[in-house]
């Protein structure tokens, strides 16, 4: 591990009882979901990681408990180091504060994994659909969601193609 | 299918002023379909007379579902997807999506692949940044920028055919290396280029960096500050425009970056005249790393010797029947990655490009997340265009450099 890291995941895991794991000289935090905010804000404010490079989450889908983690990629500028924050999720009604009140970016990343995976944020002011239309029904990047397969249409499947073809009204 | 429902003031009531239920200001859409949103991108606006109250984007009019889809295809086959991410930003996301494979099943590069992917990697920012500023004087009545600008950007275009055989959905960068070694004409071509762009870069100025035109619709308009540029993700000239000093490729160096010399240019105005002019300033800056690595372009293979993961050359497949067995496992399975996750990012000509890679074990990834610079970029637009009138939002919107295929994947 880095060795600018050690005493900020030593600190992290006296306070918080957070796990962690090494993979290719990355270090991932796993914290319980009530925590982040404060981990967050601890992270931000004492150790100078100004920005949430990026925030995601991954599907372990037919596995219930946790069946999600949401992932939060710190940078820190000023040490020039990076750091993983893990938060695993459950799967019947997933449910994370919002860290709007720590990074601003947040606010659509939130609204992203929302529209995908249907997890919510606890606190957030804007919990509309952001990529895809209202009214969508289904989380498209959850593992139990189809990928959709249009048949193409040739001259020998031409109309049977065409019944169940989709086409605008009017 | 989803029902098509008029748009009413109730949608957004949490995000539009009082004024606006009692009708004292208009809601009004800027876009989809409107020349200066640089894509396909809904602005809704809320004015006060020419002001700017609020601004709310609705982006997702380009989703395509990228992620999903590079889910379902092996390694080798989820890269042609990248290219169709950021348009402007081909090979920079393919390089960025093959450093993450590499990383995560540590995969060695050639340093001829190095210095290759650096020099197109470069010549793709100028790409970029030459399509932003024609675009750019366009949008503020500077119509010949345009067709200057689209003139050089065909040179660049030019050297892509040469080396991979397309101009824009190159796929040229491979996990392990690059597709194959560059043609004999390839030098020429990009010294011809490293000749005529610098005096390019001159007459550019000329035409607008002291235009009284040009720099009164841009001086004091838009600032964005150091913080608020943190707290919103933004990265790339937007940030450095904003005075701090974040470069990918100066802090964390990948592909032997480390070797070059080049400055990278912070102003500390933070004002839409200064990411103009930070993005001259690279133009200048990619022209000297590109000279230096095609100075001491080395030679050598173009691959990883790595037959687990690199095809064999065609020459070594009729003759062992190791590589063979190698080529036939690699195309019809995929090569396996290990189960864990990792995020590698590079910066791309708007940012900081980064790849959520995660791996099950299988040849097909779990989970990638692209974590693409406009996004974070476009979020911060509401924060710094209240006040301003409706012309300058025009100016804004296009000194950030956003790619609606970058946003909505």
């Amino acid at each position: 591990m880095d060795k600018r890291l050690e005493p900020i995941v030593k600190d992290v895991q006296e306070k918080f009882s957070a796990t962690f794991d090494e993979f290719r000289d990355e270090v991932h935090l796993m914290v319980a979901a009530e925590q982040i905010v404060d981990v967050l804000t601890l992270l931000r404010d004492e150790y100078k990681f100004e920005l949430l490079s990026s925030l995601t989450a991954s599907d372990y889908w037919p596995q219930e408990t946790p069946r999600f983690h949401v992932v939060y990629q710190l940078s820190s500028i000023e040490k020039n180091i990076c750091l993983q924050v893990r938060v695993p999720v459950n799967g019947t009604s997933p449910k994370v504060p919002t860290v709007i009140g720590v990074y601003k970016v947040a606010n659509w990343r939130e609204r992203e994994l929302l529209d995908m995976f249907g997890i919510e944020f606890d606190g957030h002011p804007d919990p509309r659909r952001i990529l895809m239309p209202e009214g969508t029904e289904g989380h498209p990047l959850r593992k139990d969601f189809p990928l959709g397969y249009e048949e193409p249409q040739f001259t020998f499947n031409f109309e049977e193609i065409g019944l169940t073809k989709p086409s605008p009204k009017e | 299918m989803a029902q098509i429902e008029e748009v009413n003031v109730e949608q957004f009531k949490h995000l539009v002023s009082e004024r606006a239920l009692t009708g004292e200001t208009m809601l009004l859409n800027m876009g989809p379909q409107h020349p200066s949103t640089h894509g396909v991108l809904r602005l809704l606006l809320e004015l006060d007379g020419e002001i700017v109250v609020n601004c709310i984007p609705d982006i997702g009019y380009l989703h395509t579902g990228i992620e999903k889809n590079m889910e379902s295809k092996t390694y080798q086959k989820a890269e042609v997807m990248t290219d169709r991410l950021d348009y402007m930003n081909t090979m920079g996301n393919n390089l960025s999506y093959v450093m993450a494979v590499e990383k995560l099943v540590d995969l060695d590069v050639p340093a001829r692949a190095q210095a290759l992917r650096v020099i197109l990697v470069e010549l793709q920012r100028i790409a970029s940044h030459l399509v932003l500023i024609g675009t750019w004087g366009l949008d503020l009545a500077a119509m010949s920028m345009f067709l200057y600008c689209f003139r050089e950007r065909e040179q660049i275009l030019d050297i892509f055919e040469l080396v991979s055989g397309q101009r824009m959905m190159t796929t040229y960068i491979r996990p392990g290396g690059v597709w194959r070694d560059v043609p004999v004409e390839f030098e020429k071509a990009v010294r011809d280029f490293l000749k005529t762009f610098p005096k390019r870069v001159d007459e550019y100025e000329k035409l607008l960096t002291k235009n009284p035109l040009f720099v009164d619709r841009m001086v004091d308009i838009g600032y964005l500050t150091k913080e608020t540029a943190l707290s919103y993700g933004v990265t790339g000239p937007n940030l450095r425009a904003s005075g701090v000093n974040w470069d990918l490729r100066k802090a964390r160096p990948y592909m032997g970056y480390e070797q070059y010399d080049f400055d990278v240019p912070v102003l500390h105005e933070g004002d839409t005249y200064a990411r103009y002019l930070v993005r001259i300033e690279e133009f200048r800056q990619s022209l000297r790393i590109i000279e230096q690595a095609l100075n001491k372009l080395p030679m050598g293979p173009v691959r990883s010797e790595n037959r687990k993961f690199v095809p064999p050359p065609r020459s070594e497949i009729g003759v062992s029947m190791e590589s063979l067995i190698h080529h036939f496992k690699l195309w019809t399975e995929g090569f396996p990655a290990p189960k864990n996750s990792i995020y590698s990012a590079v910066e791309s000509p708007r940012g900081e490009l980064g790849m959520y890679l995660e791996g099950d074990g299988g040849p097909k990834p779990h989970r990638i997340h692209l974590r693409t610079p406009s996004f974070d970029n476009l979020s911060v637009l509401p924060e710094i265009v209240k006040g301003h009138l409706v012309a300058d939002l025009v100016a804004i919107l296009a000194s950030i450099d956003i790619v609606l295929g970058d946003i909505d994947r």
